[in-house]
């Protein structure tokens, strides 16, 4: 890895949520723990672990959502932990983000046209540059043109997401953090909007960091996959190589627990989830 | 979304918002048009005071003091022989434009520094909230008296020290609304969007709390109308001026001698509170409106958890009422009985042989629409479940999938009923049955297994109060019966430490032990017939892998029906025996869980698991850069 330039690297990062009370008796939440990884450019990392592993944390410290208690973390050579707001608006321009809810991550009171436009108009374009953005963005995630006058409430699911798939690319990033973007999806929904955001990438060449739960969703997107365990990646490698052959005890429970849609395969995972539960 | 609000107060612009349709709808509403049409005369008299007016506030001809209605003075005189049209007019606008003032104070003050302390937090919410605490400890009256004597007898310094009184409740308001939109997802879309603390405040945050703000200012005019007049009644305003108040006070000095005098001022002061309150009634109907369409979505009904949905009223054991019950469904019950236990046929489609344990048949659930149309959402379902299996329903949003289980536990949220077809529980025909009657089966009969552990959990109580609750009710046993009952059901649905989980509160536990926690609730009661409703989308894998295999384990010791509503393809495979697909309100295809998932017959069937990445191949490495 080391002869690519990599565009974003996490260097043992910590973050902890302060306790309540005040003084002492605050007692502090690690979430991450040391945390190193890195995304090369038009690469994906899928990031993979169980609720409260502190992966979604992950995604909103690189976003500059959580402040880093230590620990680096340098986008394109730069380090952004604890860049100031001036700094932070800039580099929005490269940094963008897919959340998993779709029907709260758009202000239902703006149209999808106002949406789209927002973060162009932060960057300074004009008001007119940016409505003639919005046609091509909405062109781009396969929404109907007509869609720009319209409030998110006449939207699906599926449809919302393609909105805030295409809030995030309106600038050009570089590096996008899927936060679960398809857990909230239909199945066949779900494929829809993985194959619009492989398109995209190919199309454009950005970074993904995809956030889930799920791993058979991010064997299926990532180049490479993370898994990560109460704070602390405990595995990294190709998509094949964790999803098919997981070396970490805490992988290898994920897999087997993932039920499969196949009765008899799903028996012998079933099993086998129940011998590993019972050894561990 | 241009609407620039038309300026009331300093809370309209900003943001836009469709402001022609609240407008609009507002005037729609009898009472709001009523109340806005005698709002606007109102203040289009007193503004044209001059033009209306026969002569001035204060001339005065002791000559016509008491003085009936004349040609010229269609109301009259005062005592002091003074136009009581032109006192009314001009004392409008002394007394709507104190108001006026104590509501521009009252705003200025109360919704930036609410904006602030809701989207900043921490130290600056604390210290106003402490002061805005400290003037709201501050009896009204006793201050605005206290002021007059400092400040001196002029109306306007007095709406000045009134605006300053009434400024906590936008505080407090505003506050409550932003700290609210704070934590949406759109808000920090917006901060990684790049935009600035005041563009999100103005674009995002005031339009949510432009609304709540345009009622609470109706709502406040009312209020400081009505304290100013009774300060000016009280003789504390200032004497010269004409005020609607100090008319009162006059005219009820002289009732014993003029008793019509004191009708004007006070239909004036009637007139104008009542409009300012139906106004802003009206206001909220037409504001509020316009979030009904995606609160709908959350509108599940909320009270199907343990407490609730198996409380039974403790008459219902009464054997009278027990026995009557079954009455207007005997005659379904002849019909079914002769059917055999079927043995466990492969398909249970055909209509005609009903499963004894849960059988639909033709199954419709309409929903009435605010418009008055009807709109159907499941459209003539059959669906059996024999004791000793797990039958899944499977299906994407919007199938009907939940709305047909909500049918069989008669818990149809707002507006939704079954307009068709029949549902037969342990041979009960449950449609049309009433609602005392549906509850003694739940718990005891049929048992539920909600989506959302947590939100099913009362954080108000103990776990151990909400498993006891029930079965006290339900099985007539006593608290330490309950106790020891309850225990064992935590140690079966293998929570390794029941006495403590027994005496958590549901924050204390995780979504996982919660679902545990419900299930043992589920089967406090030995159901005959579970319904669970993706029981295991809110957890992890992990967490879903092992209770699946606890439901699984119940299922088969105590030979439970299981009806397993599933949008997860994995999940029929591991625990269904028998899969019904819906698709848009319809069974597109029944069979076995190996049938349905390797020999889909249905287009439809077989979409969904083409939908399914399982088998999926990974993706390759990376190649370097693409573009």
């Amino acid at each position: 890895m080391s002869d690519v330039e990599n565009l974003l690297a996490v260097e043992d990062l910590h973050v902890s949520f302060p306790g309540r009370g005040r003084g002492r008796r605050a007692a502090r939440t690690d979430v991450l723990n040391g945390v190193s990884l890195a995304v090369r450019p038009g690469e994906t990392l899928g990031l993979v672990g169980g609720s409260g592993s502190g992966k979604t944390t992950l995604g909103r410290a690189i976003l500059g959502l959580v402040p880093a208690r230590s620990g680096t973390i340098t986008f394109a050579g730069e380090r952004i932990d604890g860049a100031t707001p001036r700094r932070r608006r800039t580099l929005s321009r490269d940094l963008q983000v897919v959340f998993q809810d779709p029907y709260t991550s758009l202000n239902p009171s703006l149209t999808i046209g106002d949406t789209l436009s927002e973060p162009l108009l932060a960057q300074g374009l004009s008001r007119a540059e940016a409505r003639g953005r919005v046609a091509g963005l909405l062109e781009r995630v396969h929404l109907p043109s007509d869609s720009a006058a319209r409030l998110p409430r006449e939207f699906s699911g599926g449809q919302r997401q393609r909105v805030a798939i295409a809030r995030a690319l309106a600038i050009g990033p570089r590096l996008i953090v899927c936060d679960e973007p398809v857990s909230a999806l239909d199945l066949t929904t779900q494929q829809t909007v993985l194959e619009l955001l492989l398109e995209i990438q190919e199309g454009t060449g950005v970074s993904y960091l995809f956030v889930s739960h799920d791993l058979a969703v991010v064997r299926f997107v990532s180049h490479r996959v993370a898994v990560i365990h109460q704070g602390v990646i405990v595995e990294t490698g190709d998509a094949a190589e964790v999803t098919e052959r997981p070396q970490h005890v805490y992988t290898r429970s994920l897999l087997l627990a993932a039920p499969v849609a196949d009765v008899a395969e799903q028996r012998a995972r079933r099993e086998a989830f129940e011998r590993e539960r019972a050894a561990g | 979304m241009s609407g620039d609000g038309g300026g009331r107060g300093n809370n309209g612009g900003k943001g836009g918002g469709g402001g022609n349709g609240v407008l609009r709808r507002v005037l729609r509403n009898p009472l709001g048009l009523v109340s806005a049409v005698v709002l606007a005369l109102i203040v289009l008299a007193v503004l044209f005071a001059p033009l209306l007016s026969p002569q001035g506030p204060n001339v005065a001809s002791l000559r016509d003091s008491f003085g009936g209605p004349t040609g010229g003075h269609p109301l009259g005189f005062d005592s002091a022989g003074r136009d009581m049209v032109a006192r009314l007019l001009y004392g409008g606008r002394n007394t709507l434009g104190g108001a006026l003032l104590a509501l521009v104070v009252a705003l200025v003050i109360g919704v930036p520094s609410g904006l602030l302390a809701g989207y900043r937090g921490g130290r600056f919410d604390a210290a106003a909230s402490w002061v805005v605490n400290l003037v709201m400890a501050l009896p009204a009256m006793v201050v605005l008296l206290a002021s007059r004597a400092i400040l001196g007898p002029t109306v306007w310094v007095l709406m000045v020290v009134l605006g300053v009184l009434i400024s906590p409740s936008f505080f407090r308001l505003v506050r409550g609304v932003v700290a609210g939109v704070r934590g949406e997802l759109y808000v920090d879309a917006a901060r990684v969007a790049g935009l600035s603390d005041a563009r999100i405040v103005a674009r995002h945050v005031l339009i949510v709390v432009r609304a709540p703000i345009i009622i609470q200012t109706a709502l406040v005019a009312g209020i400081a109308i009505g304290l100013q007049a009774g300060l000016e009644f009280l003789g504390v305003g200032s004497g010269s001026t004409p005020t609607w108040g100090a008319m009162l006070n006059e005219a009820f000095g002289n009732i014993q001698r003029a008793p019509t005098m004191i009708v004007w001022p006070g239909l004036a002061l009637g007139l104008t509170s009542a409009s300012l309150v139906l106004l802003a009634s009206a206001l909220r109907d037409a504001l509020e409106d316009r979030g009904a369409p995606a609160a709908r979505r959350k509108a599940r009904r909320g009270g199907s958890g343990l407490v609730s949905s198996e409380l039974a009223s403790p008459e219902l054991v009464s054997p009278g009422l027990v026995s009557s019950e079954p009455a207007p469904s005997e005659s379904v019950l002849s019909e079914s009985a002769p059917s055999e236990p079927a043995p466990s046929g492969p398909v249970s489609g055909e209509v005609g042989e009903r499963a004894e344990l849960l059988s639909v048949r033709g199954l419709r659930v309409a929903y009435d629409l605010a418009d008055g149309t009807v709109k159907e959402v499941v459209h003539g379902v059959d669906i059996d479940v024999r004791a000793g299996e797990i039958v899944g329903l499977v299906g994407e949003s919007g199938s009907g999938k939940t709305q047909t289980a909500f049918s069989v536990l008669g818990i149809l949220p707002e507006g939704g009923r079954v307009a068709g077809g029949s549902v037969t529980v342990a041979g009960t025909e449950i449609v049309g049955l009433d609602e005392r009657a549906h509850r003694a089966l739940r718990g005891t009969v049929v048992a539920y297994v909600p989506q959302e552990p947590m939100s099913n959990l009362d954080p108000s109580f103990t776990i151990g109060t909400q498993l006891t609750e029930p079965m006290r009710y339900k099985l007539k046993i006593s608290r330490a019966e309950a106790r020891k009952r309850a225990l064992d059901l935590l140690r079966q649905v293998e929570i390794t430490d029941p006495e403590r989980v027994f005496a958590s509160y549901p924050h204390q536990i995780s979504g996982g032990m919660a679902q545990r926690v419900l299930i043992a609730g589920a089967m406090s009661c030995d159901p005959d017939l579970l319904i669970a409703d993706e029981p295991t989308t809110a957890l992890d894998v992990l967490v879903q892998a092992e209770v699946l295999g606890l439901l699984r384990r119940l299922q088969r010791e105590r030979g439970m029906g299981v009806l397993l509503v599933t949008h997860n393809l994995g999940v029929v495979a591991d625990v269904c025996d028998r899969v019904a697909v819906m698709h848009d309100g319809r069974i597109v295809e029944t069979g076995t869980a190996e049938q349905i998932l390797h020999a889909p017959e249905e287009p439809y069937t077989r979409r969904l698991l083409g939908a399914v990445l399982d088998r999926a191949p990974a993706r390759g490495a990376w190649k370097g850069e693409t573009a």
